[in-house]
């Protein structure tokens, strides 16, 4: 199959290249990386029919333009509410298109939403490290970030018009409060400032990046001050540096650090949080460790229904309206004897 | 089983905390890399990794395959019959160069600690260091073990772009750094041997828990197994 070419004629800051992530190296200081919005990123995917989530682009605020040299391939952009320019149209992220040679394709940030994932029906070529293209974006290791002035390539290049158009957007997903099952460090916080943390209203500053998101709210005090052995994190924690002021840890979090940790935001709940902008509010709630299983559980089932949904090629107008025909004039027992 | 009965802290959906102690002590950190260690020989169902620091180690999980409890009787069990004694890492040699260009802070340190750098260097190389933990960037392996007559407390000001391979030390920990970036701690060296080793099998130097023995080079051999390592 052909190759698809882009130059990069602008991308704002921390848009990088990121696959699946690398699991298993976090005793080797390296989180697993990957995408910030991991439904987003899946879903990109899944409609174009990609049966790998392989390496995709992932687009910040700051947005990216990108110019097709040669070939054409069929796209997929997700996450968020970003706007998709293309051929002089414009629409909103969750939507297929075909971009071919000379074509211009530029994704800037919209109504809502931080992140965005660009995903070809084809193969990004990308920078591996440790068997994986997710860049590290604080070390640089992996994919890398797109620059503007690079050049970018998709091989095995697929052009895909059964799947053209939009994406129908994941309804399953929770909104309300943040979820969290507190601690494990919540001892050494000051009487009431648990309580604190799951009741206060919390705003999402300009200080959020890969790494973690700095909030703004009430502080939250220590005991004393202590100094705490440096231990292991986990994405998703909440910790809670001297002048009291909570950070949530997101893809590329240290893999160990001293500040106590009020609370761990439960697996399914980061992506939406990811999802938040700067001056965006929020509210924690706590969850027993139990209903947080139960709740992921429901949730990544729920998510792969959705996949597997979006996955379905919707086919030509003209196969869709003879889908439609035949399945409503078909009866049970012709599905069964067909069958 | 280990004295203390150790805590067991469920982290989000994904992961357990085994605590040993809430300071720092060899015994904790022994435990810790014998839990380890016995994680690997004898994972759980749905085990994705296990993250050893000073007093507690992290377990995450597949959240589809097992859950809290599961993963707590698994470490119960392996906890009952694990024997602290018997872990002991290996051994690994770190080169470092101690030109005064490489460590510009060999000079502080001396009148710090009233040494001449020579002993400064002599003290440095004298130390017993062991993996602690990786943190803070990928490679950043944290070495316990710093002689006593040397142990000087972090800058007030991080130093910026101090160049990857430096060896820094504070307090009782030193480092060979694998990026370039700011740093509070002493820079006493640089070393050609790299903790990113590049080896696809074998892609990090050390394990948690391996003994780590430096050995001095001059700037002429350090200059050309610089340019080795980088052609390799």
């Amino acid at each position: 199959m052909p190759d698809a070419k882009f130059s990069v004629s602008f991308a704002g800051p921390l848009v990088t290249l990121q696959d699946a992530g690398r699991p298993g190296n976090m005793r080797y200081g390296v989180a697993a990386s990957g995408p910030m919005d991991r439904l987003a990123f899946d879903a990109a995917h899944a409609a174009l029919g990609n049966s790998v989530a392989g390496t995709a682009i992932e687009v910040s605020l700051g947005g990216v333009i990108l110019n097709c040299t040669s070939g054409a391939v069929t796209l997929a952009v997700t996450g968020g509410d970003f706007v998709v320019e293309h051929g002089g149209q414009k629409r909103g992220s969750w939507t297929v298109l075909t971009v071919s040679e000379g074509d211009r394709l530029t994704i800037r940030a919209g109504r809502a939403g931080s992140w965005a994932y660009l995903a070809f029906a084809g193969d990004l070529l990308a920078q591996s490290w440790l068997g994986s293209h997710a860049t590290h974006a604080p070390a640089g290791f992996g994919g890398g970030a797109v620059l503007s002035g690079r050049s970018i390539e998709v091989k095995n290049a697929a052009l895909r018009e059964d799947r053209l158009g939009d994406i129908p957007q994941p309804e399953f997903t929770p909104d309300g409060p943040i979820r969290v099952v507190t601690g494990p460090q919540d001892r050494y916080f000051a009487e009431g400032a648990v309580d604190r943390f799951l009741s206060a209203p919390y705003a999402v500053t300009d200080a959020f990046d890969r790494m973690g998101m700095r909030l703004d709210g009430p502080e939250l005090d220590l005991k004393a001050a202590l100094s705490i052995p440096s231990e292991p994190i986990a994405r998703g924690s909440v910790q809670v540096s001297g002048d009291g002021v909570p950070t949530v840890l997101l893809s590329d979090h240290q893999t160990t650090g001293g500040y106590p940790k009020i609370a761990t935001v439960i697996s399914c709940d980061t992506d939406r949080l990811a999802q938040l902008r700067a001056k965006d509010k929020l509210r924690f709630a706590a969850v027993s460790s139990e209903q947080a299983v139960a709740t992921c559980r429901t949730y990544l089932e729920n998510k792969q229904a959705y996949l597997d949904h979006i996955a379905i090629a919707r086919g030509t107008l003209e196969q869709r309206l003879m889908r439609e025909n035949l399945i409503s004039g078909w009866s049970e027992e012709d599905m069964s004897a067909a069958t | 089983m280990p004295e203390h009965a150790p805590k067991f802290d469920a982290i989000a959906d994904h992961a357990v905390l085994v605590g040993f102690a809430d300071t720092i002590s060899e015994e904790a950190h022994a435990q810790v890399v014998a839990l380890d260690q016995a994680l690997a020989d004898n994972p759980p169902k749905g085990f994705v990794e296990a993250v050893p620091a000073l007093v507690n180690l992290l377990v995450s999980f597949d959240v589809m395959a097992t859950d809290h409890a599961a993963v707590i009787a698994h470490l119960k069990s392996l906890l009952d019959a694990l024997e602290v004694n018997s872990v002991s890492g290996r051994a690994r040699e770190v080169l470092v160069c101690y030109d005064a260009e490489l460590g510009p802070d060999l000079d502080a340190i001396a009148s710090a600690t009233g040494l001449s750098v020579d002993a400064v260097i002599n003290a440095h190389l004298s130390g017993d260091y062991r993996v602690l933990m990786y943190g803070f960037a990928p490679g950043y392996a944290y070495l316990s073990g710093v002689a006593d007559e040397i142990q000087v407390p972090r800058k007030t000001k991080p130093v910026r772009d101090v160049p990857a391979g430096s060896v820094i030390i504070a307090g009782p920990q030193c480092l060979v750094t694998t990026l370039t970036m700011p740093t509070g701690w002493s820079i006493i060296g640089q070393s050609p041997t790299r903790i990113l080793t590049g080896d696809p099998d074998a892609p990090f130097l050390f394990d948690v828990g391996d003994q780590v023995t430096f050995r001095r080079i001059d700037r002429a051999a350090f200059e050309r197994m610089k340019d080795e390592t980088v052609h390799a």
